[in-house]
């Protein structure tokens, strides 16, 4: 992965300024909560291209970690009063040993193996949070009414505030990507995604560096938990452990392309604000037409542009080049 | 207390059964093409709708409209992987984990768009009610449904071993390139594999709507199911698949009986976690 | 005799259920030797190297490298004592370029990227690859892959490299420039242990041959001694080439 060149820096910081005005320009409500979402998914998609589009450890029950962390830090503000800060950084801890005690075992689990183990994980703790009573089982936690403002993590005049925090959560997973891919555990990661052998022929102890893909992962998704929950204020296993919030995951970044640090923000904005309108003019009837939709653009994808967007895109600047 | 506990192993086998007729056909494409069918539980739901409107529209007994399914899935299969699947054979992994997904969501939800949501129950199937055998109840539908599944096992296991394009198939599970170089067509065997996998989970479809909800999303449930089914057994291997199935189907009743029943698809995912990390190549897997 | 040999294999077996692949192997390579392990199809040559290398654990015996005990660890863990190897069946990254596939290797011992790309380079220059840094992994020749295989292996600083049937399929062009790179990785002070069916490749680079036949080890020495020898010839039995030795 080659450092940014001048184009690309500056034409970040243009998008990164445009971002930032965005939400002073308009007062549309709705407009503020996709964009919302979109810096969520995208944030939890660049997370989720860390193990899977680098490293090659294709997830398909990343929303666990997603719950993992929006339980955890709501729990420990409702019975502890644990400040929901500290609590992000509890629940990504906790998200990233979790994905530890997991990973380690499926070390040598690769495609559709590792990605069905995935599942399984993801329905089990889903199973265990409908039926765990400390935590609300299936009725879900509500967040008590703090008095709002930066150190309780909680707003309650606009949307504004979460705007900008999640947007600075979605840099910092992006600079954590681009870190990684520049350095010598971004190359590590790829020869473990091309193979087991070569990479240890290399010298690289692959459980080990799979191991901290995963963590990684899994602490930036929990953050996305984290913030989800103080954002909505009410969670249960059904919103926070879904296993189609998985699925959306990886296409997103299938979209967007995966194997690229900006691929999944590509993809969150695509799909997020598609997915978004076509439930609110189509799906409510209940036709799953706004998912027929989904389902057919998935399957052209995987067929005729794998790469994604980004594949798309670089392919289009090789040309040029 | 040993009744009950009878109880459950009875039941466990009637369900068991049914998994592994709809397992058998999953191994067969994960065998031959090493690709996760992740729509093979929605081709079981268009088994189940078949049967359910031939008989609501036609009378026809879902016992009866088992070739028909057959016949109706096998050409789904052999369409969907004529023009989907075998574009990705060759492509990355993460394209050919995605595109049955895909075929998945499209599938379950035009579904949703061509019959709601709602779930439908086929009224009065000639097989119907229980036997009573001392104090054990046995439900008719899914006692037929077992030996309906060990008869297309049987079948199968037969076409396999002993016609030339049973054993041609074999051979591409094997191992493609020998088979390749043996002068087989692999990918008309691939068609076919994928044809037959959707035609046996066609007449498990059939067989399952004599007694459970017929609705869009069913599929979903039995997919991952048959995923740990697959595990377990042993992917390619049919044998596996069957003794697997039944294998599932007790610890899913007995664990919801010792344990708590919402936990017992839990302790089935479980299951498959704790194969795969033990036996990675399952039961009888090579 | 203070110093130990750089790699001794004593009584190295490796049983796969009922099948012996190795069965009781023993040598030993000295520091800038160049040994290749010849045999027929099935042998056990591969197996030899995994067992080696630690891709796979060795079922008995010791592998020990300049005296210290290798034989339970890990692969990544030999190939950073100094151990490297390249596999029969060329093993590249395949969405990476030909210089980020040997800054890979280099990676292991000079962690920064800018002194990984300046070893890479320096490694391509020595194995001719340096024109095609740009290229794609699938985009090269299967002579330019092998290349690169050993490119990758030479820049994780082994001070053994043990190559696996690396001129299986080359051109007598191809071939030269392949038996010229492994004089020249000799003449920089390492080791070699080459698993080759190429005869006269074998006979030029050799200073000692081990034969291996159905898992056991029937004989070794230098060239001409082993490939003149009555067992060897008949283990080969039909290969063509033996008739022209001896001449």
């Amino acid at each position: 992965m080659q450092r940014l060149t001048t184009k690309q820096t500056s034409s970040a910081a243009v998008a990164l300024i445009l971002l930032i005005a965005f939400p002073l320009l308009t007062e549309n409500s709705t407009a503020h909560h996709v964009m919302i979402l979109f810096f969520m998914f995208a944030m939890m998609g660049v997370a989720w291209n860390i193990m899977g589009g680098y490293a090659g450890m294709f997830s398909f029950g990343q929303v666990a970690f997603f719950g993992i962390g929006a339980y955890t830090s709501s729990f420990l503000l409702i019975t502890y009063q644990v400040n929901p800060w500290i609590g992000m950084i509890a629940g990504g801890l906790v998200a990233a040993l979790v994905a530890a005690a997991i990973g380690y075992p499926c070390s040598n689990l690769r495609g559709h193996y590792f990605a069905i183990a995935t599942i399984a994980f993801g329905e089990i703790v889903r199973t265990h949070f409908n039926n765990w009573k400390l935590v609300g089982g299936a009725e879900g936690l509500s967040l008590p009414m703090l008095d709002g403002g930066f150190r309780d993590f909680m707003f309650h005049s606009s949307k504004l505030p979460y705007y900008y925090i999640i947007l600075a959560f979605l840099l910092i997973a992006i600079i954590v990507c681009y870190t990684i891919s520049t350095t010598k555990m971004g190359y590590y990661f790829r020869a473990i995604k091309e193979g087991h052998d070569v990479a240890r022929v290399l010298g690289i102890n692959v459980a080990w560096y799979r191991l901290v893909a995963i963590m990684v992962s899994a602490f930036l998704t929990a953050m996305a938990g984290t913030f989800y929950a103080q954002y909505v204020l009410y969670i249960d296993p059904e919103s926070v452990m879904l296993l189609s919030v998985s699925i959306q995951l990886v296409l997103i970044c299938m979209l967007g392309g995966a194997g690229s640090v900006m691929g999944p923000v590509i993809g969150a904005a695509i799909l997020i604000p598609l997915s978004e309108v076509t439930r609110i003019w189509l799906g409510h009837k209940g036709t799953g037409i706004d998912m027929l939709i989904y389902g057919f653009l998935i399957t052209l994808i995987s067929v005729y542009q794998p790469k994604g967007v980004w594949g798309l895109i670089s392919a289009i600047g090789k040309g040029k080049g | 207390m040993p009744e009950q506990l009878l109880q459950q192993i009875v039941n466990g086998l009637l369900i068991g059964f049914m998994y592994a007729l709809i397992a058998i056909g999953l191994t067969m494409i994960w065998g031959v093409m090493n690709i996760v069918n992740f729509a093979h539980g929605d081709f079981l739901m268009l088994g189940m709708f078949t049967s359910f409107w031939l008989y609501t529209l036609y009378g026809l007994d879902p016992l009866f409209s088992i070739p028909i399914c057959t016949a109706l899935l096998f050409v789904v299969g052999l369409l969907i992987y004529r023009f989907i699947v075998s574009k990705v054979m060759r492509g990355p992994m993460l394209a050919q984990l995605v595109v049955t997904f895909g075929v998945s969501i499209f599938i379950a939800n035009l579904a949703v768009y061509l019959w709601t949501p709602d779930f439908r129950l086929i009224s009065k199937p000639l097989l119907s009610g229980t036997w009573e055998i001392g104090s054990i109840l046995l439900s008719i539908p899914k006692t037929v449904a077992s030996i309906g599944s060990i008869v297309t096992s049987f079948f199968l296991f037969l076409f396999l071993k002993k016609t030339k394009t049973g054993k041609a198939i074999l051979a591409t599970e094997m191992d493609r390139e020998a088979a390749l170089l043996m002068g087989i067509n692999t990918e008309r065997i691939n068609s076919l594999s994928f044809g037959m996998g959707a035609a046996l989970v066609g007449i498990a479809g059939a067989f399952l709507s004599m007694y459970y909800y017929i609705y869009p999303q069913v599929g979903g449930l039995f997919s991952l199911i048959a995923f740990v089914v697959v595990a377990l057994g042993g992917f390619g291997s049919i044998e596996g698949a069957f003794i697997a199935g039944i294998l599932v189907g007790l610890v899913q009743t007995l664990g919801g009986f010792f344990f708590d029943p919402s936990y017992k698809y839990a302790i089935v995912f479980l299951i498959y976690l704790v194969t795969v990390w033990i036996r990675p190549q399952g039961l009888l897997g090579w | 005799m203070s110093s130990a040999h750089c790699l001794e294999i004593q009584g190295v077996t490796k049983r796969f259920g009922g099948l012996y692949a190795n069965d009781d192997i023993s040598f030993v390579v000295d520091e800038r030797e160049i040994v290749s392990v010849i045999g027929p199809n099935g042998a056990g040559k591969s197996t030899l190297f995994n067992c080696i290398t630690g891709f796979y654990p060795a079922t008995s015996g010791r592998i020990l490298f300049y005296g210290k005990d290798i034989t339970r660890r890990r692969a990544d863990s030999i190939c950073a004592m100094g151990i490297a190897r390249t596999f029969q069946i060329v093993q590249v990254i395949s969405d990476m370029t030909v210089l980020e596939n040997v800054m890979t290797g280099a990676l292991l011992r000079n962690g920064r990227i800018r002194r990984a790309t300046a070893k890479a380079e320096e490694v391509l220059e020595f194995t001719g690859l340096i024109e095609k840094k740009r290229f794609l992994g699938p985009e090269l020749t299967i002579a330019d892959k092998k290349k690169l295989e050993v490119s990758m292996a030479l820049a994780t600083g082994p001070r053994v490299l043990m190559l696996d049937e690396s001129m299986a399929g080359l051109t007598p062009v191809e071939l030269r420039g392949m038996i010229d790179l492994i004089k020249g990785i000799r003449e920089k002070g390492m080791t070699l242990i080459v698993v080759e069916h190429v005869m006269e490749a074998v006979m030029e680079i050799s200073d000692r041959v081990v034969v291996l036949n159905s898992g056991k080890k029937i004989m070794e020495g230098p060239p001409a001694a082993v490939v003149s020898n009555a067992e060897v010839i008949q283990a080969y039995l039909g290969e063509k080439y033996h008739a022209a030795v001896g001449q």
